[in-house]
């Protein structure tokens, strides 16, 4: 889908149509963000924060734990403000919409821009299918698939996951009964379904061991080839072997962002350099 | 060394002891029950209409159809309003306005009974001119609502907070989440908790003097007085005749009997959440 450039935007400019993926070209900027500070409460978490994320790119944002990384993240899709006390200002803008629009709807941002959290979230009490297919259900009457279509979005994105093999026998069972990798997998087709461009994943193998860790880096290296991709995580060998590039951050400021290999290997700010030598963190 | 092994027999002892006074009292309540009403309770008992004054046989058909019909307004009053305003305290934890509806709904829980017929009479059967199943129905109703709003929040809040974000991370509205995703996966905790409450009334006898009143006839229409368990039990215990004391001892029994059924009932559906519980 091609959003219209802001100045001619209609009232509801973010329709729930879904996405398609070719819409831009990879390396071209698609989410810009643009001096973001975001707090709670008083506590100033993140501070001044300017950052480009390009089009079918997976972006790793690393650093210390509380310096800010899943906040900003949670910024990108308009989950930050959804936790009491939390606010955030500044510009971020997706595909040319300025997301903080007063007429934006975080619903509908949330649809283009998907996340998956740290510890995997199945909802117990829908089956495989249905935990794949929960976003198309609360879609609006004339938007919603009809049950073939549904079958094949679940199909796909259980294919796009690799779990299709592993659960197609037993698709209308509880997702609870998953192992934690599967599960966190069928997270991550869940996000799929929506058809977004963006995939927000924080911390998405936090919890996990390290076999289903790596299926899910390897997952995430697949990604890329059609979503764009930002990856918060505090492992960075992690960030070194999935991501295009990375961001470091310290204390809610960026310190840096370079392309990985770069940043691993000749940081240009000496922070980012003890930090990834293990000097701190 | 001694002395704190003394202790620790002490202490245990004194803790069997307490268990026991716990149980000691609905055991010599069953016992009795049954060794006085046992031999009142046969098929006439629930199918038969009470006898005249005096009179032998007969039995409670319309008091327990009376009950359970009574029952059935309650929970078509008592749950939506209940499990609804469970919900709203749910969602709005810290809310001044969700502080004050949790205070007045602990403030309504330990309200008086009578003090809720007196209330119903006030309101429903004075303007209505007459007693009625209904005004009987709204005030055990009426005792339901605190009930099911706090056992209806406590479940709620055992939803983890990650199964709402990830509702709303995928464009869930606000309510949508509240409903199909956090009351969903609170649905069993939410059952067992109106049952609960269900049981809890059913008992109740001051509430209908002044509204359901008693009928010695059959009666299921919601407009006239209805007959209740406890209003016969209340009529025949105080009775001067020995049958109907017999069957106000039978009809105990079955009171008790129905609100162990709804208790084992709230059990299983307890069970069966915790059997595919989340982590």
């Amino acid at each position: 889908m091609t959003m219209p450039p802001t100045t001619a935007v209609p009232a509801r400019p973010m329709t729930p149509v879904p996405a398609s993926h070719a819409a831009g070209e990879p390396g071209q900027v698609l989410l810009d963000i643009t001096g973001l500070n975001a707090y709670f409460g008083a506590a100033h978490v993140v501070r001044n924060v300017s950052l480009a994320f390009r089009e079918r790119e997976v972006t790793a944002i690393i650093g210390p734990s509380g310096c800010g990384k899943s906040t900003l993240l949670r910024c990108l899709n308009r989950m930050h403000e959804t936790v009491p006390l939390a606010r955030a200002t500044g510009r971020i803008v997706f595909a040319g919409q300025d997301l903080y629009a007063p007429e934006v709807n975080p619903i509908e941002v949330r649809r283009h821009i998907g996340m998956v959290f740290q510890r995997p979230t199945p909802f117990p009490t829908l089956s495989i299918r249905d935990n794949v297919a929960a976003g198309l259900r609360v879609l609006k009457r004339g938007q919603r698939p009809n049950r073939a279509e549904v079958d094949r979005i679940v199909e796909t994105a259980l294919r796009n996951t690799a779990l299709w093999d592993e659960v197609k026998d037993r698709l209308h069972t509880s997702a609870v009964a998953l192992s934690g990798g599967q599960q966190q997998r069928l997270c991550i087709a869940r996000a799929l379904a929506n058809s977004p461009r963006v995939l927000l994943l924080d911390e998405p193998t936090a919890s996990l061991d390290p076999l289903s860790t790596q299926k899910v880096e390897e997952l995430v290296y697949d990604l890329r080839q059609r979503f764009t991709v930002v990856i918060v995580t505090h492992n960075m060998q992690q960030a070194a072997r999935v991501s295009d590039r990375t961001a470091f951050m310290l204390d809610g400021e960026l310190v840096e962002v370079a392309p990985t290999h770069k940043l691993f290997t000749t940081p240009s700010d000496p922070r980012t350099e003890a930090y990834v030598t293990g000097r701190f963190g | 060394m001694l002395r704190r092994k003394i202790a620790n027999v002490v202490m245990l002892g004194l803790m069997w002891l307490a268990a026991g006074v716990v149980l000691l009292p609905l055991v010599l309540i069953l016992w009795r029950l049954v060794s006085q009403g046992a031999s009142a309770l046969n098929w006439d008992f629930f199918t038969k209409m009470p006898a005249p004054p005096g009179g032998t046989g007969g039995g409670m058909a319309n008091a327990i159809v009376g009950t359970l019909y009574l029952l059935a307004i309650a929970s078509v009053v008592g749950l939506p309003v209940g499990i609804g305003a469970g919900i709203f305290l749910a969602e709005h934890r810290g809310a001044r306005l969700a502080n004050a509806v949790r205070f007045l709904s602990d403030v309504l829980n330990g309200l008086p009974s009578i003090v809720v017929g007196i209330f119903a009479w006030q309101i429903l059967v004075r303007p209505m001119h007459h007693f009625s199943a209904l005004a009987g129905g709204i005030a055990l109703g009426s005792m339901m609502i605190p009930l099911t709003a706090r056992t209806t929040e406590e479940m709620i809040r055992t939803v983890p907070n990650s199964l709402r974000e990830a509702a709303l991370a995928l464009g869930y509205p606000n309510w949508r989440t509240s409903l199909s995703i956090v009351a969903r996966t609170a649905l069993p905790g939410i059952v067992t908790g109106a049952l609960v409450a269900l049981a809890r009334v059913a008992g109740e006898t001051a509430p209908l003097l002044f509204t359901a009143l008693g009928n010695n006839f059959w009666s299921v229409q919601a407009t006239q007085p209805i007959d209740a368990l406890p209003l016969r039990l209340y009529l025949y215990a105080t009775s001067p005749y020995d049958d109907w004391n017999r069957q106000a001892w039978a009809g105990a029994l079955v009171l008790i009997g129905l609100v162990l059924v709804i208790s084992l009932l709230a059990r299983h559906v307890t069970r069966a959440k915790f059997g595919k519980a989340v982590d």
